[in-house]
């Protein structure tokens, strides 16, 4: 068996996310005898790699691939298939990689397993992927000879990480005749992007079960309360309620609070991504099957516009 | 211009989901459905670039069975001036997204579209990949969370992307393109009575896949069982009425977290 894994990096350091899927290779390694095979584009990250129980770091240097383009590393994927066959590739589950890895699927007609949150190996290799918003896991097995896989993050601990003494080998791809049709701007932040909710102790985050936007005043004064910074998932931001800014997940800020107080949030897990490492968590949710609970520490299934508004009365009590 | 919106019909987003008792899949009967919501940003914004363009035409179209025509008949009465059903009715319902974007492709194919828009993943199997995968087959660019369009002139496009940890990116690309875009960008609209009674007389074209004279592989990401996650956290539930409740809360903010004195 052959493995082919990116490692993701920016400015010289390693996305953790590809390390946590260097674990799922390693794993595959140590059970199925796999060659791992791990891929750069950057000399000091191929450095950086030798130091893991990898068998080849395959470096490539190129003007074109100092940034993500992805008709470019398209080429360079279907090139190392030629070169290699790996039976599997492996992807953190970012970004770049729900950008281009479906269009390797296509050009190589192979199955993409994307976004999966676990693997073992059993007689056959068994993928887990979260269903219908989190509320259902499906354990699948490829019966594809070669496949592509995406983990996300948090789906391997890096401390299991194996070392090893790895060879570099560079590798050379022209990437000159691909066509000029996506050209990518500098990136940049919107302005509004200002509120760091990294550093807040207690967080009062409100979801979709807020109801509208009406109630959301109740959520504001008890953060105001006990000194906590209000935030929100994704669907409350999309309806306009509060600031892109105050998003916590995949796409927005990522937290780790000593409270997280989760109000009507349901738990998907682009939400989820966002706030887990918090210290505790406490929810609040009409529906008692919300993913939400999975993690919370405190669990409340009730309504929240009966409970906050009693809640900020008895803490203004206390306050005197 | 041309535009093809991608829209799947999902159960709705309050549906308590139950599993067959062999565990090989959802029970089925009594599911409501409803549009995918990320789809719905998708239509909204082909029907903005519809109105501020002289000559544009939105087609919608879905796969699934003959009931999914009713999100069809929901986004021609929001405005899109035509749809196409293809109907898996004679498929393996758990088809690879490869595949079904194959089936999807050929049928695009046949109308030259310049963009292709859909929602950037489904709240069913959530694969997130369709309109990436249609993208490669019919050899088109693409970007994904688009969160801002903006057509230019010499069949090119310009448009606004969601990176990770609160960055942005333009891009300028060559149509035809297809673009996964991100939810939250524009306002869906509602539609109107005259939309509704308008849609009526829009035309759905329907495709059996089986005649499409295309190979469809076998599902090769083959289900073994689907089951309720295990929490990884032992939660501990406040019970009783609110006061309890707000009582209990009182507590762990107090003495647990030290929020309050």
């Amino acid at each position: 068996m052959k493995i082919l894994i990116y490692i993701q990096s920016s400015e010289n350091k390693i996305n953790p996310i590809s390390l946590e899927s260097l674990v799922a290779a390693q794993k595959l390694k140590k059970e199925k005898g796999a060659e791992i095979h791990a891929v750069t584009f950057s000399n000091k990250i191929s450095e950086d790699l030798s130091q893991y129980d990898i068998n080849e770091i395959i470096l490539i240097n190129d003007d074109y691939l100092d940034e993500y383009n992805p008709l470019h590393f398209l080429k360079v994927f279907s090139n190392l298939d030629n070169q290699y066959n790996p039976d599997f590739f492996i992807f953190g589950h970012t970004y770049e990689t729900r950008d281009w890895v479906p269009r390797l699927s296509a050009r190589l007609d192979i199955p993409f397993i994307s976004d999966s949150i676990g693997m073992r190996v059993e007689d056959n290799i068994i993928f887990t992927r979260s269903l219908y918003q989190n509320k259902i896991n499906s354990d699948l097995v490829c019966k594809s000879e070669k496949a592509i896989v995406s983990f996300q993050s948090g789906a391997f601990k890096i401390d299991s990480l194996e070392s090893g003494n790895a060879s570099i080998n560079k590798v050379e791809i022209n990437l000159a005749e691909v066509p000029n049709k996506i050209i990518n701007e500098p990136k940049f932040k919107d302005s509004d992007g200002d509120i760091d909710l990294s550093s807040a102790d207690f967080i009062i985050s409100i979801g979709r079960g807020i109801g509208k936007e009406e109630n959301i005043p109740i959520a504001k004064e008890l953060s105001e309360l006990i000194g906590a910074q209000l935030a929100s998932s994704r669907p409350v931001v999309d309806s306009g309620w509060l600031n892109h800014s105050l998003q916590i997940g995949s796409s927005g800020q990522v937290v780790s609070p000593k409270l997280y107080f989760a109000l009507g949030i349901s738990g998907a897990i682009q939400h989820v991504v966002g706030m887990k490492g918090s210290s505790c968590i406490l929810a609040i949710n009409k529906d008692a099957n919300a993913p939400i609970f999975e993690l919370a520490d405190y669990g409340i299934v009730g309504d929240i516009m009966e409970i906050i508004p009693k809640l900020n009365s008895a803490i203004k009590e206390l306050n005197g | 211009m041309k535009i093809c919106v991608l829209i799947k019909q999902v159960p709705n987003e309050d549906a308590i989901i139950k599993i067959s008792p062999d565990g090989s899949g959802i029970i089925k009967d009594n599911l409501t459905y409803c549009t995918n919501e990320p789809d719905t940003y998708a239509l909204e914004e082909a029907l903005l670039i519809k109105e501020s363009a002289d000559d544009c035409e939105v087609v919608v179209c879905t796969m699934g069975k003959e009931t999914a025509s009713q999100i069809l008949k929901e986004a021609l009465a929001k405005g899109a001036d035509r749809a196409i059903l293809i109907d898996n009715k004679n498929l393996d319902e758990d088809l690879d997204p490869l595949e079904i974007s194959k089936i999807i492709s050929k049928v695009l194919d046949k109308e030259k579209f310049d963009l292709v828009l859909s929602g950037l993943q489904s709240d069913d199997s959530g694969h997130a990949q369709t309109g990436l995968l249609i993208a490669e087959l019919l050899n088109m660019t693409h970007a994904s969370l688009v969160v801002g369009t903006e057509i230019l002139s010499d069949g090119k496009m310009k448009v606004k992307k969601e990176l990770e940890s609160g960055w942005f990116q333009w891009a300028e690309m060559t149509l035809p393109s297809s673009l996964s875009i991100q939810s939250g960008l524009n306002k869906p609209r509602y539609a109107s009575l005259k939309g509704i009674m308008g849609a009526k007389k829009k035309q759905i074209d329907k495709y059996d896949p089986n005649e499409l004279e295309i190979q469809i592989s076998d599902t090769k990401l083959e289900t073994q069982k689907i089951y309720i996650p295990q929490k990884s956290k032992e939660t501990k539930y406040i019970e009783g009425d609110n006061d309890a409740i707000v009582e209990e809360l009182i507590k762990i903010l107090k003495d647990d977290i030290k929020a309050i004195n």
